[in-house]
């Protein structure tokens, strides 16, 4: 599914050079619950952003479901984002003023999708996150675990393949926390391929395989039973 | 993005940031409303004007003393000739077969006094025909009677609002008043309009043009009016009037002949120019409202990086972010623009009833060019912000909350 080789990704900082990934090569298959762990500014957030499509690698491959996405344009990798890959944030990402309903429509308006299909399609995801006599609320009028499942309703809605998670619990509290790894590994079961990063080692272990990145390169490789 | 969800998107973020948009919306009303108000008030004071000069009378030309050597412009208002319009000019110009009636002017000032009242005045020394010439009507008792031109007479004719002041309620008819060391026996009393001008025909007093001649001491004329039979007739009244002044002043060509239409026409394009002129200023306001939707714009992307990011991140295209952006400043000139042509029109309409004689209706012209350039003015400073929006790097504006 993700097929990664020899990545590198630089930044400019002033006159120095950031390696941010170094030279990483990641396989993921579908359907894996995949955590990548790691020290702050080690570059997973990066590794993420890679994968999500929302930034090019300075160096090095990367397919995505067999198709070399390293040279599309913009348009290209917009339909991408919005085909195959759902994005969960740490601060949510809600736009405030929009209705909890409006937010989880925002993919499929963007996609153009037609008005009726979209009304559909947007209360089935409140209905299966459990936020359907919430539809109408603004973001400000939710708790954070409801925000969250917002957001996931939101990246689910347009049916991806991946769902690229950064963080989703480090706002929360324990239980609303629990609650959002607990959405997501059940649609992880349902055969969406997760990839969480966390720096909660509790969280990373309940993970299929743990993927540690130190210094923007893969430092450990794990593959633990579910548990 | 389907274009009702683009412009339903931009509307939930001009509401959501409502004091910004109010902000946007009063620059462009404002820029907008004194487009339309000025030019209002230029077309209107150029239909006044042009109003003004066709109730001076059909088929009018005027002898001037004195050679205006350009075509157009302000024609000259005293001579500055060594010869002078005299009576006998006159009395040649009315055997001009295309001239209809031809009416002599002298003008000065002078006091008139009944009993103790006393006014300075102006006084016009013309003859009978002057009250057709001029289309003015009788309030009361006769015009000067038809006689010969050489001849004085002690008779005068008052304008309304002298006769008011001199006489109050009392009848003015058949009474002496005195006009500089002369007695003269009022008449008659004009009517109240033939306000024109230069010259308030309700101030002044009327009186034979030998008489007028006497009293001042001078045998020339202010100006000649005369009236041609019909306006086909202009042109060669025109020649045929030079002509028959040339031939009496040896030859020289020392008379200005200006016609109703000439004048007209050239207030017409003095005051057209005036209107866009004051327009044009009015514009700059505009040009001032896109600069400031400018800013408001490049702050806006600013405040909503994370929002941007977000869009891009649920595969919004580039393209999509310049439009939506662009769409939203669009929208805010447009209801600018709706509130402004309200603000314009309404303000033309009160001052329509302040000074009822104007002519206040926005020219369609101008309704369509305001709102066309604060539509465009809208466009073309938001193409800067939603360019910076579209360029914003997703993961960057993903990183601030």
């Amino acid at each position: 599914m993700i097929h990664l080789r020899g990545a590198y990704r630089d930044y400019a900082m002033g006159t120095q050079t950031v390696h941010a990934l170094n030279g990483v090569d990641l396989e993921v298959a579908q359907g894996e619950y995949l955590a990548i762990t790691g020290p702050s500014g080690s570059g997973k957030s990066t590794l993420l952003h890679i994968i999500g499509l929302l930034d090019r690698l300075s160096q090095g491959g990367y397919k995505l479901d067999r198709r070399d996405v390293t040279h599309l344009d913009d348009d290209e990798l917009a339909r991408i984002r919005r085909e195959t890959i759902g994005f969960v944030f740490q601060f949510f990402h809600l736009v405030p003023r929009l209705s909890a309903a409006a937010n989880v429509e925002l993919p499929l308006t963007l996609a153009g999708m037609a008005v009726p299909e979209r009304r559909e399609r947007v209360s089935a995801a409140l209905d299966s996150f459990d936020l359907a006599d919430r539809a109408d609320h603004r973001p400000d009028q939710l708790s954070g675990g409801q925000r969250q499942r917002v957001a996931i309703a939101r990246a689910m809605v347009t049916r991806p393949a991946i769902l690229l998670a950064d963080e989703p619990t480090g706002n929360l509290d324990r239980s609303a926390g629990n609650e959002v790894v607990h959405i997501l590994e059940e649609l992880n079961r349902n055969g969406l391929t997760l990839l969480m990063v966390t720096h909660d080692p509790e969280l990373a272990n309940r993970a299929g395989r743990q993927v540690r990145i130190v210094d923007g390169a893969v430092a450990e490789d794990r593959r633990s039973g579910p548990g | 993005m389907r274009a009702t969800d683009i412009l339903g998107y931009t509307a939930s973020s001009i509401v959501g940031y409502h004091a910004r948009s109010l902000l946007l919306l009063l620059a462009m009303a404002i820029g907008v409303a004194s487009v339309i108000l000025l030019t209002t008030l230029g077309e209107g004071a150029r239909r006044y004007v042009t109003g003004e000069f066709s109730a001076l009378g059909t088929h009018l030309l005027i002898v001037l003393p004195g050679r205006s050597e350009t075509v157009g412009g302000t024609p000259p208002l005293f001579g500055e000739t060594p010869r002078d319009l005299t009576l006998d000019d006159a009395l040649s110009l009315k055997r001009i077969r295309q001239i209809r009636q031809v009416a002599p002017i002298a003008v000065g000032s002078a006091q008139v006094s009944w009993k103790s009242r006393e006014r300075e005045s102006m006084v016009l020394g013309s003859t009978a025909n002057f009250l057709a010439v001029r289309q003015l009507h009788m309030a009361q008792g006769r015009f000067l009677p038809t006689m010969d031109l050489h001849r004085s007479a002690p008779v005068c004719v008052l304008g309304a609002r002298l006769r008011k002041e001199l006489f109050g309620s009392q009848s003015a008819l058949g009474q002496w008043l005195r006009i500089g060391d002369r007695r003269f026996r009022v008449i008659g009393t004009l009517g109240t309009e033939g306000r024109s001008i230069g010259v308030d025909l309700q101030d002044v007093v009327v009186i034979p043009v030998a008489s007028a001649q006497t009293l001042f001491n001078s045998p020339s004329l202010f100006r000649i009016r005369a009236e041609a039979r019909t306006a086909a007739y202009i042109p060669t009244a025109k020649t045929a009037i030079s002509r028959a002044i040339r031939d009496r002043h040896e030859g020289e060509d020392d008379v200005t002949v200006i016609t109703q239409d000439a004048v007209i026409a050239t207030f017409n394009r003095i005051f057209t120019a005036l209107t866009l002129t004051v327009g044009g200023i009015a514009a700059i306001s505009l040009a001032v409202a896109g600069i400031l939707i400018m800013n408001v714009m490049l702050v806006a992307v600013s405040q909503r990086t994370s929002e941007i990011g977000l869009l891009k991140a649920l595969g919004a295209t580039e393209r999509g972010i310049l439009l939506l952006f662009l769409t939203e400043a669009g929208l805010l000139s447009l209801a600018g623009a709706a509130i402004g042509l309200g603000l314009g029109t309404g303000a033309a309409w009160v001052v329509g009833k302040i000074y009822p004689a104007l002519p206040m209706t926005p020219p369609s012209w101008v309704v369509f060019a305001a709102v066309g350039t604060a539509l465009s003015v809208g466009l073309i400073f938001g193409v800067l912000p939603a360019r910076r929006a579209a360029a914003l790097d997703p993961v960057a504006s993903l990183a601030g909350r």
